[in-house]
């Protein structure tokens, strides 16, 4: 027998407990189709049978109100499974079962798993299970998701015959007109055998009175016909209810349910004995954690909490990979001949992968991090506290996080800021959000500040840093609101949110949902940034210095060696390190280092980046920037930090070390070409242009369309461009 | 007993909604997480910036803005 099961569930049932219990490590995270809601499946195996089981994403409802509820809907009318495990938290029975009686309205074979048992007990709630299920017809299996209690008992149920995939549609009555109502509708509906093959046809008269737009558009596609026969009686009957009782079918319909709910639970079903002790321990740590003066300042302490946490402990795991992508440098360093194929496995192929993995860390620490948040229920206390300042510029009081991870304190990574933006639930908001925290100062981003405030500014380096951290947050913050006032402007998705009681993380599930979405970065994005970084290491690198200049280094240093006395020319060709170098020596190898150099001054000059930095000099001499920064922020675009690393090779300092940035500072401050002015340019343009590509990648990844990451580049690079030239040409006005 | 928006409760008071007078979207997501004529309400507490608002309704706490909680009137004793 080949079944599949789909748990489904409001938000903060235990589902994602439940379906860890049931399933362990055999999991599968993707997306569904086009969207970028979360699609999970495993296996749950027992006497070597095995059950496909889906875990829905969850919802409060099922209209066509969020795309939780779509792609929930879509997969559970289309893909039939073949037993609807619902997962109703016990300690808050009467709100879940709005979606139970909704799946049984669609006459889905379903089966209510009811969780946290042991704290609606606590809570002194008790639930005659045997009454319940026969009141509503449908199997009631009581468990407790965390310890598993109950994982056996709802397995044999759903693996009895009980269920049919033809289960008869609970047909509730929602008061006189609208039964009549759906009557006529009904028997419309019934007449066309297409629609009737998927979906039920009473089903589909209600939501024709729901004002459901997915389905009345489905009907208007295809029978417009019976759909303008079929809205008219809706039409009617919202006309009559408007008139006689000041409201609206889809009102209506919804007290009838909760109505219904009401007269299940009267039937000796749900006593509460004593006070709700678990909420009042909630209530309790609220008092304090949403208290007005104490809640910011904990909530403060919280994200630099978390900010050292994900920064400080991934720099470790970041270490290891890091010497030992360094390791596997040199041994291709000492085994290859140099040359094309070399230069591709060092630059293009072991950075490329060492930039992937390089993120791993932190996105792993960041997503655990923010896991207990989510998990405890604090992130929910975060966004209630933040919301009101977050709406000014149409963004979610949740997007705090994004911002913070992404450098909101200076040093972040929009990388996981961006993928944090997953704890948004309101698309608009969450859109908005990850299109602008790469405006943050990102740690790539301090190696370029540090040398461009120690060359011009080094009176006031801590102002300056804090001037530019406090730019970068105003920027991101207005271009939110333009945003949200233009490309993607609309209503605010409303902040209606449950506040969940304060919970311990299982440790489980805290292991399974960060080792899940690192891998998946690893292998979503991994391809693609690979593909990304030997494309840049082309550009820099093609078309490579025509023979006649190359002859012209070789035969420069070749002349310096002859100039040389022999024991001088032996002992650089043996020695490796040139600290042991006699002191004549030494001249001679500076003097051979400063060829190469130039070599690779002119060779970048060449290549197709440095003519495309060179075309561009006309246009970038309005923000201040030569050919020579033009390339460098060419090459930021694999990295920010590459902005030094290139601006070096550009002024013929050879490899610079970022954190050894004395010899191109002073090479910068002392070159006529620069001033404070064109320093402060670059920085502003810095700050807000095109995000490297990994953070394209992530963009395009969880905004679901890579149109958002070529809109992230341009309109980025746009606004960076705009304010450079602003600042650069009022600043040369007045005479700075 | 008098009608008042739940905007204007206060810190801990308590009623029975009377009317929830939102469509669309907003009253979808309302009505969803239980908000309806005839359910108690009580006012727990407000975010520091005082909006949103958290309330217990039916054994559970819910947040929402100001703006939303303007749509719904509350039966309050006095």
């Amino acid at each position: 027998m080949n079944t599949t099961i789909a748990l489904a569930g409001n938000p903060n049932s235990g589902k994602t407990t439940l379906f860890n219990a049931l399933t362990g490590a055999r999991q599968h995270v993707g997306n569904y189709p086009g969207v970028t809601v979360e699609k999970k499946h495993g296996v749950y195996v027992e006497n070597n049978q095995r059950l496909t089981v889906v875990d829905l994403p969850g919802t409060y409802s099922l209209t066509a109100y969020s795309l939780e509820e779509v792609v929930a809907r879509d997969f559970l009318i289309k893909e039939k499974p073949s037993v609807v495990v619902n997962i109703v938290d016990a300690s808050n029975l009467e709100r879940h079962l709005y979606l139970t009686v909704q799946f049984m309205e669609m006459g889905l074979p379903v089966c209510i798993a009811l969780n946290m048992m042991d704290v609606a007990r606590k809570m002194g709630i008790t639930i005659n299970i045997q009454g319940l299920s026969e009141a509503l017809g449908i199997p009631v299996i009581p468990t407790v998701a965390r310890s598993g209690k109950g994982k056996l008992e709802l397995m044999q149920a759903v693996r009895s015959e009980t269920f049919t995939v033809d289960m008869a549609p609970l047909n509730l009555s929602y008061g006189t007109d609208l039964d009549l109502a759906l009557d006529r509708m009904e028997a419309l509906i019934t007449k066309n055998t297409l629609l009737t093959k998927t979906y039920k046809p009473r089903w589909l008269a209600l939501k024709c009175l729901e004002n459901d737009e997915q389905i009345t558009d489905l009907l208007r596609a295809t029978d417009p016909i019976l759909f303008s026969s079929v809205g008219a009686i809706a039409q009617t009957v919202s006309a009559h209810l408007k008139q006689t009782l000041d409201t609206d079918p889809e009102a209506l319909i919804a007290d009838y349910r909760y109505g219904f709910i009401r007269s299940v639970l009267k039937q000796g079903v749900w006593e509460q004995l004593n006070d709700d002790n678990r909420l009042y321990i909630s209530d309790a740590i609220d008092s304090l954690m949403i208290n007005r003066f104490f809640g910011p300042l904990f909530m403060v302490a919280v994200l630099f909490g978390l900010y050292h946490f994900t920064f400080s402990l991934s720099e470790i795991p970041g270490g290891w990979l890091e010497s030992l992508f360094g390791w596997i440098g040199g041994r291709v360093d000492a085994h290859m001949a140099d040359g094309l194929l070399k230069s591709l496995i060092q630059s293009g192929i072991i950075d490329g992968v060492g930039g992937v993995l390089g993120f791993a860390p932190l996105i792993m620490f960041m997503f655990l991090g923010i896991s207990v948040l989510e998990d405890t229920g604090y992130l929910a206390r975060m966004a209630f506290m933040l919301d009101r300042v977050f709406r000014i510029f149409g963004l979610h009081g949740s997007s705090v996080m994004a911002f913070i991870v992404s450098g909101g304190i200076a040093g972040g990574c929009a990388v996981p800021g961006v993928m944090a933006s997953r704890t948004l639930r309101s698309p608009k908001e969450r859109l908005a959000t990850l299109l602008t925290v790469p405006f943050m100062n990102c740690g790539a981003k301090l190696p370029v500040f540090a040398l461009l405030v120690g060359a011009f500014f080094s009176e006031n380096e801590a102002l300056m840093m804090m001037v530019i951290t406090l730019i970068s947050w105003i920027g991101a913050l207005t271009v939110a609101k333009v945003l949200r006032m233009t490309v993607i402007r609309g209503e605010s998705t409303p902040f209606v949110m449950e506040l969940p009681p304060y919970r311990l993380p299982t440790f489980k599930g805290l292991l399974i949902h960060t080792s899940e979405r690192t891998f998946q970065y690893i292998k979503k994005a991994g391809t693609v940034i690979l593909g990304i970084s030997i494309l840049l290491w082309a550009m820099m690198t093609f078309p490579g210095l025509p023979d006649s200049q190359t002859q012209d280094f070789q035969m420069q240093k070749k002349a310096i060696l002859e100039s040389v006395k022999t024991s001088v020319a032996t002992e650089l060709a043996l020695a490796g390190d040139s600290a042991q170098l006699s002191p004549e020596a030494r001249i001679i190898s500076d003097k051979l280092y400063g060829v190469d150099a130039h070599r690779s001054e002119a060779a970048l000059k060449h290549s197709l980046a440095g003519r495309i930095g060179a075309s561009l000099e006309g246009l970038t001499s309005f923000a201040g920037f030569d050919w020579r920064t033009n390339i460098a922020l060419v090459g930021g675009f694999a990295a920010k930090e590459v902005i030094v690393s290139t601006l070096g090779t550009a002024y013929s300092m050879g490899e610079v070390d970022p954190d050894e940035l004395s010899s191109l500072e002073s090479s910068l401050s002392n070159n006529p070409a620069w001033s404070p002015l064109a320093a402060f340019s670059l920085i502003i343009f810095t700050i807000f242009y095109a995000p490297c590509f990994v953070t394209v990648v992530c963009i395009a990844r969880e905004a679901g369309s890579w149109k958002w990451g070529a809109f992230s580049v341009i309109f980025n690079t746009t606004i960076a461009f705009g304010l450079s030239v602003l600042v650069y040409q009022t600043g040369t006005l007045l005479g700075f | 007993m008098s009608l008042l928006s739940m905007r204007h409760m206060g810190m801990g008071q308590e009623g029975m909604i009377s009317s929830v007078k939102a469509g669309g979207e907003i009253g979808r997501r309302l009505r969803d997480m239980g908000l309806i004529k005839g359910t108690l309400v009580k006012i727990l507490r407000r975010a520091p910036l005082f909006d949103p608002v958290a309330i217990r309704i039916k054994g559970f706490t819910l947040t929402l803005r100001n703006n939303e909680a303007d749509y719904i009137d509350v039966e309050v004793k006095e």
